[in-house]
């Protein structure tokens, strides 16, 4: 990729630093979706810099789909600890044992999808009216098209065509009951703003955004980590290799690239040169065209 | 790093997402995951070429029909700058959305197709880019592959365009035309061979050039209060804060200000940004303030200096550009959310209906349909602080807001 430059644009900051502190004065019970991806750490850098120094007046919400890095699951257990935030965890597998959602079987079975039941029955449970996620519009071509303030109606559900204008910087954050707004203070970063943000913040991200040795196997032309949640047939032989993950999801559904490494300055050397976006490795946007769109319509984040 | 907003515009298949696709692929800055994506979507649509466009149509009903409905956000940089381009639509209809990227943009791109010259749409959208005061207007002229890169076809549609344009052009807007063929590159990145006539830059060189709004931290400084910071903790017991982002102006410590409306003064006792103390903010820095006296304030008020007082008042008169589909009539009540500041507002007039295209004005109007720009009077139940838009754009707009159904329906710049 042809990009050079590798200075934070602050602005970026000062913006979502804005739309954090709308979220707060504009809504009952927001809350912050947090996957302990290198997105939603950087969520809460901002959210701790809105409201400084007093706490963060909402809790995180982690839906967890069981299919997780225990790498991920520690640093966000320390993250909570050390900031003293609030977390609430829901589990796909409950979702799964109240037989609200049937579990996908085969080679490429994943909880990706039905991760969106759980997110929308926590919603209801707390009565959440805002979620503030960490999705930006460089991300995917759906994403691109999508408001900072994604009003959704009582059963989640975006729809494109339907979007309320959003002017200058004001935002709308007006619903009905049963409604809810989806806030991406995030939305105008790029993939190397964010790693830009977390070098100058130097904030602290899981272990395996950096080159470390796993038990991977190849499937189509991916590297895949190899795990007891996925299938994996005679013909893909199981390897030691030196990887890293460029997006942190499900372990079933996040590819690993090869590399060595080792501090953050490697990473961004290698976003810089990578001929392959973010989300090229993620097999949950690979299942059609408008794979994002589809899965928004349905109430995803 | 700077970042430079452009809002495209334009008439439909005028070539405005093929443009972007194509200034994209020539800045290295589509993955070869992208690309192959949409080398598939292009030969299952059995097109012979690469559908560029296909990169920013994101949404399924677009792609269904071929065109651009709302507002697409596309990212790249260069070793200058960093660029967020709007990709607008150019239908009528989508008007409202083709406003919402424009709103915040620095650069208003209009593109022109070299055989139809210019449009209805290109006067119309040109009209708002002058309403919304974007200092910079670049017109592309695309598609000088089908006139045989004619450059008489060129000048006839810049002179044009020109006679429209300096009726409507606010002063200090800066006005330029390149010749370009979006499908095969041309004048984009490199200078096209093929017009050998064309010798300013081509349009990436002039995009990296454009001065930023240097004249936000010239205006008043204006500071609208959108949260109160009190921690109560024991640490920081008797900690309190205006948190907001500075609008306009420089924000300065020591400075003597005026909170509004209670009219009470009081000087800048620190500003604090994450903690840390700095000596003034400028404009679009959010900050948290802290004033010497103990004053009541709370979100949506504003903090200004002395010297330099916005207009308050329960009466606005404003150009508006309307946005749903249910019109707006005079006597009709909506919310009006200027800023972080909301209150109730009555329209009690409406007049002057903008024909774009002849510019000729409809002075009875008895309702305001949907795209439609027209001047209103409207009674507020709280003072707005304000500035005129075309002397302070970051204090002069306001949307207004459906209380039946939350939608935002009109957005209004102030006289």
């Amino acid at each position: 990729m042809a990009t050079h430059n590798t200075a934070f644009p602050r602005e970026l900051e000062d913006e979502a630093i804005y739309i954090l502190r709308e979220v707060a004065a504009q809504f009952e019970k927001p809350v912050l979706l947090f996957s302990g991806g290198k997105d939603s750490i950087t969520l809460v850098r901002l959210a701790q810099k809105a409201f400084y120094p007093a706490k963060i007046p909402f809790p995180l919400l982690h839906v967890d789909t069981g299919h997780n890095f225990e790498e991920t699951i520690r640093f966000r257990d320390e993250l909570v600890e050390e900031l003293g935030l609030e977390l609430i965890v829901r589990y796909v597998q409950d979702s799964i044992d109240q037989q609200k959602v049937v579990e996908e079987t085969g080679k490429y079975a994943s909880r990706n999808v039905l991760q969106t039941v759980t997110l929308l029955d926590a919603i209801e449970e707390f009565g959440f009216d805002a979620c503030i996620g960490g999705a930006r519009r460089d991300e995917e071509k759906a994403r691109a098209k999508e408001r900072i303030f994604s009003v959704r109606n009582d059963f989640g559900q975006w729809d494109a065509k339907k979007q309320r204008p959003e002017l200058f910087d004001m935002l709308n954050g007006r619903i009905s009951l049963g409604e809810n707004v989806r806030v991406f203070p995030i939305s105008n970063w790029t993939e190397l703003d964010v790693w830009n943000y977390i070098r100058e913040e130097q904030l602290a991200i899981p272990s395996i955004y950096y080159s470390h040795e796993r038990e991977t196997f190849e499937r189509d032309g991916q590297i895949l980590p190899y795990s007891s949640f996925m299938m994996v047939s005679e013909d893909e032989p199981v390897s030691t290799r030196m990887v890293r993950f460029r997006t942190v999801g499900d372990m079933t559904c996040t590819a690993a690239v090869e590399s060595t490494a080792i501090v953050i300055e490697d990473i961004i050397a290698e976003i810089l040169s990578a001929t392959v976006s973010e989300r090229g490795a993620r097999i949950d946007d690979k299942r059609s065209e408008a794979a994002m769109e589809k899965r928004k319509q349905a109430g995803y984040f | 790093m700077d970042v430079l907003k452009i809002a495209t515009a334009g008439s439909v298949d005028d070539g405005k997402s093929t443009l972007i696709g194509r200034l994209l692929f020539e800045t290295n800055s589509i993955t070869t995951d992208k690309l192959e994506a949409i080398m598939a979507s292009s030969k299952k649509k059995g097109l012979d070429y690469v559908d560029l466009s296909l990169l920013t149509d994101g949404l399924i009903a677009e792609r269904e029909q071929g065109i651009t409905i709302d507002v697409a956000h596309i990212y790249f940089s260069t070793p200058k700058r960093k660029f967020i381009i709007a990709d607008t639509p150019g239908h009528f209809e989508y008007t409202r959305n083709m406003v919402t990227g424009a709103s915040n943009a620095n650069v208003s791109m209009i593109l022109v197709d070299a055989r139809n010259g210019v449009v209805e749409q290109t006067f119309r959208h040109f009209y708002i880019s002058c309403l919304l005061r974007i200092p910079n207007v670049v017109v592309c002229v695309n598609k000088m592959d089908l006139v045989d890169y004619d450059q008489t076809t060129f000048e006839e549609i810049k002179n044009a365009f020109m006679d429209f344009a300096e009726k409507v052009r606010f002063p200090g807007q800066e006005i330029s035309f390149i010749p370009v063929s979006s499908l095969y590159g041309e004048n984009l990145v490199h200078q096209s061979a093929h017009m050998p006539w064309y010798n300013d830059a081509p349009l990436l060189s002039l995009l990296e050039a454009i001065p930023l709004e240097q004249h936000l931290s010239e205006e008043p400084s204006r500071f609208p209060v959108q949260y109160v910071v009190r921690p109560k903790s024991e640490e920081f017991h008797d900690y309190r804060a205006y948190a907001g982002k500075v609008a306009s102006g420089l924000l300065r410590k020591g400075e003597r200000v005026v909170v509004l409306p209670s009219g009470q003064e009081t000087t800048i006792a620190r500003i604090e940004k994450f903690g840390r103390e700095i000596e003034a903010a400028q404009a679009k820095e959010s900050v948290n303030v802290m004033l010497q006296d103990d004053v009541d304030i709370s979100r949506g008020d504003m903090i200004v200096p002395l010297s330099q007082l916005p207009q308050q008042s329960r009466q606005l008169e404003a150009t508006i550009c309307w946005m749903d589909k249910k019109p707006l009539r005079a006597g009709s009540t909506y919310l009006l959310q200027h800023g972080v500041n909301t209150s109730r507002a009555k329209v009690s007039a409406l007049s002057n209906l903008i024909e774009v295209v002849t510019l000729g004005a409809d002075s009875t109007v008895s309702e305001l349909k949907l795209n439609e720009i027209a001047d209103v009077q409207l009674k507020t139940a709280k003072e707005v602080f304000y500035d005129s838009f075309a002397e302070n754009r970051a204090n002069g707009a306001f949307i207004l807001i459906d209380e039946g159904t939350n939608s935002t329906v009109g957005v209004g710049l102030i006289k």
